[in-house]
């Protein structure tokens, strides 16, 4: 048997199969894979340390456990013996969360909320906000020259302000008011060096106790303080807007108006209507799915946007194949010669850069300087004319598409015999037909799924539009939405806007998207593969 | 059985890694964000060098430590949104100063108290410009406005007025010289920062003042009949009317055209001089004519600015910086080597005008100028309004566009 240890090609059946690589040591990985794989297990624990860092600070109990389990579920799958497939399917799963299933639940979410503008944080940011952001200097009040000092250790003893004035009177302030100081050395700039009893801080034990500091406030009566104002001056100041919890309200000191929270819509509104411009984010339900669908103006935007982009959507992809595929079987002929010099040159537009090849043909169709106008000697508003813009789109678009179709076009193509054409020939069928009842079924099987892919891919294209056109031209009765917007863009012209953005909203339109495109999809590969069992 | 335990061994060797490791993790979270200790100041890439120079002398005269960050300027106001909203918002960020009225609405910057001998040395208007419900949200420190570039081999004098421009532009048109008669981006979308120049010299006006300067959001003056005047007499200078104004000339051309000597006329701005010297055209600066008999042509001006956050872990710190370092006649004028802006701040400005001509024309153009209103309703206009020019200059009737914008303007204020 000493023979076959060396070589069992031989080797009589019944003989020991040779070892596998790794030998005895498998079951336990060699010892590379070993040093590897704490490696990487150590690596995903420091990961999960440096998630769960800023979720303790922030307090996030949920989401430390959550960080916790799927170290504890990865330890588990990676450590025991038991479960070898989930070895393999784990870090799929984990990042089909992260990257999928988690960003798709969180614009779900989202698009339940009125998040916008002046609606991003909770209502306690909202009122601090409200609060902090009123705080304006008393009218003649007096300015003074800061030193920033502790009564003892600098980082836990109590604050204090050694000021100075105009007239160079020292005073010490601390909670409990203003009084003399005396005995303290000053500075020709107002900053005193020496104060008897205090702990003059250096800008960075100051910066320290930052936080402290942004809420301190000598009291001056009636609601006054004297703040800082970075490191060296400090002027007297009030909030002009208080909040009182006993009736949720905000309260202006100067004007006397009440300002009433308001939980529904997410601020503070007044008796007029008018609100406060902090407000918070709420949860409005399907408000945000019903104006779309069910306010006129909104739905009218909608509905004909999804329309253009359905139609926009199936002229592309329907556009390239036919060209596509229109130049491949050119290209198949047996006879022609130089196909590799043509097959460079049409794949030519595919290798270009997408971005640089639309803002090239944006400027192409430039009415007074565009290149297409010029040499066709038109007058054509391209971009200004609703369906010259339509136009303009699906041309530029069909350009930078069709080379891809017909690199599958032409693969399909050449997997197909080329006896099945000629037996059709021999059966009486003319090249249409031949083409129409052979080569065309059996091209479909390989390229449903792909005309598919590329319609869902030009649904939501969004380059496409944006770099072209930007969704133009718009209307000025209804400048949200324009005649090439996709939903895509438009959803992006919602939510990053120059103007308020509406998270809520343009989330909210994303889900929709996200269905459309999903049920368009899911049906058509359903129907694509009932179209393979025909063939 | 000498393995049987390498699970456990693979487990605890692990975790010990993770122990090296997460001192590094620790550090991480910190980055780009507001970090206790140390100053972060987030500024686009442009003036970066300046802001860092100016961070580290303020970071050794206060022993402290100071990271400046790199961020698209465009993609500034959101980005710091976002992180305020998330908690590692930067202490400090460059702006512009019409997002005043959205950052105080998102509650995102806090307000600053300038000393008085600092704010004496600025210009007044900008601090204006700066404030929002009486209070000052940011620190300015230089100021940019259009003016009309000329280029003086084919039109030797600054014109007067708007009807004087277009009547040499002709000329020179008619005699073949220039292709157009102004180069001015009016794009498809419509441009209502350059409009402004037009629009108020017609008479037209966004939104109004009281008497304080204060912009009043219900006072909307799109669709009033002045603005719609306004409108009709810019019509007719559109593509339907003599063709001076055309949507085809838009923010990718309208350049090339002037430094090309196609067009002796241009409506540029400040981030334009550097390519006009490179193009070697031989340019003059004035101030944008108005029409004969009309209001000023008023440029809007906007205002660059340093912003401190609200809620950042380091505020003493970072409004010592604003009030005491930005307003450094040193520090702007550092800033300005490197990105030519005129500065805000009386001292500076003077320094600068005396060696660069073309700052003081600048400024000069800007005398007329208007700052840009920073209430968060602006925000709301720009799209409708610049639509309905875009369509007017393309020939749709003045009064009917406007009306339609006004309309939509004042249903998305009403939200």
């Amino acid at each position: 048997m000493a023979a076959s240890d060396s070589d069992n090609a031989g080797a009589p059946e019944g003989a020991p199969a040779p070892p596998l690589p790794g030998g005895r040591f498998a079951r336990d990985g060699s010892m590379v894979g070993r040093i590897v794989k704490i490696g990487l297990l150590g690596l995903f624990t420091a990961l999960g340390v440096w998630a769960v860092l800023p979720l303790y600070l922030g307090g996030n109990w949920l989401g430390i456990g959550l960080v916790v389990a799927v170290v504890g579920l990865v330890y588990y799958v990676y450590l025991s013996k038991r479960t070898v497939p989930a070895k393999y399917l784990v870090p799929g799963v984990l990042f089909l969360m992260v990257f999928q299933i988690f960003p798709v639940l969180y614009t779900m979410s989202t698009s339940v909320t009125n998040m916008s503008d002046g609606h991003r944080g909770s209502k306690e940011q909202a009122i601090s906000a409200v609060e902090s952001l009123s705080v304006t200097r008393t009218a003649d009040s007096q300015e003074y020259d800061l030193t920033i000092a502790t009564v003892g250790d600098p980082e836990t003893g109590e604050l204090a302000f050694l000021l100075t004035d105009d007239e160079g009177g020292a005073y010490v302030g601390d909670a409990d008011g203003l009084s003399e100081l005396s005995g303290a050395t000053v500075e020709d700039s107002g900053k005193v060096t020496e104060a008897f009893g205090y702990t003059i801080l250096t800008p960075a034990e100051v910066n320290e106790r930052s936080g402290e500091l942004a809420e301190f406030a000598v009291p001056t009566g009636s609601g006054a303080g004297i703040r800082s104002s970075g490191l060296s001056t400090a002027y007297e100041g009030r909030a002009l807007r208080v909040y009182d919890e006993s009736c949720d309200c905000v309260t202006d000191t100067e004007t006397g108006e009440v300002y009433t929270a308001d939980d529904e819509r997410g601020a503070f509104y007044n008796d007029e209507g008018q609100r406060l411009p902090q407000g918070w984010q709420v949860n409005v339900g399907a408000d945000n799915f019903a104006r779309f669908l069910l306010d006129p103006t909104f739905a009218a935007s909608f509905f004909s946007i999804l329309l253009w982009n359905i139609v926009f959507a199936v002229a592309v992809t329907g556009l390239v194949f036919v060209v596509g595929l229109a130049v491949a079987l050119t290209l198949h002929v047996p006879r022609m010669r130089g196909k590799v010099f043509y097959r460079v040159l049409v794949v030519l537009p595919y290798a270009m850069s997408s971005l640089a090849m639309y803002l090239l043909w944006r400027d192409m169709f430039n009415t007074d300087f565009g290149v297409i106008n010029q040499i066709l000697g038109l007058r054509i508003d391209w971009f200004g004319s609703v369906w010259g813009a339509r136009v303009a789109v699906i041309l530029a678009n069909v350009w930078l598409g069709y080379p891809y179709m017909f690199l599958v076009a032409t693969g399909a193509l050449q997997a197909i015999p080329r006896e099945l054409g000629h037996a059709a020939q021999i059966d009486g069928a003319n090249p249409w037909q031949s083409f129409r009842h052979v080569t065309l079924p059996l091209l479909m099987v390989a390229m449903t799924p792909i005309l598919v892919a590329t319609f869902a891919f030009n649904f939501n294209n969004f380059n496409a539009v944006w770099l072209l056109t930007r969704g133009g031209p718009l209307f000025s009765d209804n400048s949200t939405a324009g005649a090439t917007d996709l939903l895509i863009t438009y959803t992006y012209r919602l939510a990053f806007n120059e103007a308020t953005a509406q998270y809520g909203y343009a989330a909210a339109l994303s889900v929709m998207i996200f269905l459309i495109v999903s049920v368009i999809s899911v049906t058509s590969l359903w129907r694509s593969k009932a179209l393979k069992e025909v063939a | 059985m000498r393995f049987r335990s390498a699970p456990a061994i693979t487990g605890i060797a692990a975790i010990a890694l993770m122990a090296t490791a997460c001192t590094g993790g620790g550090d991480t979270d910190s980055e780009g964000g507001s970090a206790e200790g140390g100053l972060t100041i987030w500024t686009d890439a442009e003036r970066a060098d300046a802001v860092e120079a100016a961070a580290d002398e303020f970071a050794e005269a206060n022993g402290i430590s100071v990271s400046v960050d790199t961020v698209a300027f465009e993609d500034m106001q959101g980005d710091v949104l976002n992180a305020h909203q998330a908690g590692n918002a930067p202490d400090i960020f460059i702006g512009a100063h019409d997002w005043t009225g959205n950052l105080v609405r998102n509650g995102a910057v806090q307000p600053i108290e300038l000393p008085q001998d600092q704010a004496a040395l600025l210009d007044e208007t900008s601090l204006e410009a700066m404030s929002f419900d009486g209070q000052l949200f940011g620190v300015p420190y230089s100021q940019e406005n259009l003016f009309l570039m000329r280029n003086t081999e084919l039109a030797p004098d600054a014109p007067e007025t708007f009807e004087e421009l277009v009547e040499t532009g002709t000329e020179l048109k008619d005699g073949g010289d220039v292709e157009e008669v102004l180069s001015m981006a009016v794009t498809q979308e419509g441009d209502p920062y350059r409009m402004n120049l037009l629009f108020t010299s017609g008479g037209g006006y966004l939104f109004g003042q009281d008497d304080t300067g204060t912009w009043d959001p219900s006072d909307l003056g799109v669709g009033t009949d002045e603005s719609v005047e306004a409108m009709e007499k810019i019509a007719e200078y559109g593509e339907d009317g003599e063709g001076v104004l055309r949507r085809s000339i838009g923010l990718e051309n309208d350049a090339a055209l002037f430094y090309d000597g196609d067009a002796a006329f241009f409506v540029a701005g400040p981030w334009n001089l550097a390519d006009a010297q490179e193009a070697g055209v031989d340019y003059e600066i004035s101030p944008f004519p108005g029409f004969e008999g009309g209001d000023p042509a008023s440029p809007y001006i906007g205002y660059q600015s340093f912003f401190v956050t609200e809620g950042s872990a380091n505020s003493a710190l970072a409004e010592e910086f604003v009030t005491n370092y930005v307003t450094d006649t040193e520090f702007i004028l550092s800033l300005y080597e490197i990105d030519p802006r005129t500065p805000v701040q009386t001292e500076a400005l003077e320094s600068v005008s005396a060696e660069n001509p073309d700052i003081a024309a600048i400024a000069e153009a800007g005398a007329d100028g208007i700052p840009m209103p920073s209430i968060p309703e602006m925000g709301e206009t720009w799209q409708p309004l610049g639509v309905a020019q875009a369509d007017i200059i393309g020939g749709a009737d003045p009064r009917e566009a406007m009306e339609a914008a006004a309309e939509t303007i004042s249903e998305q204020i009403g939200e």
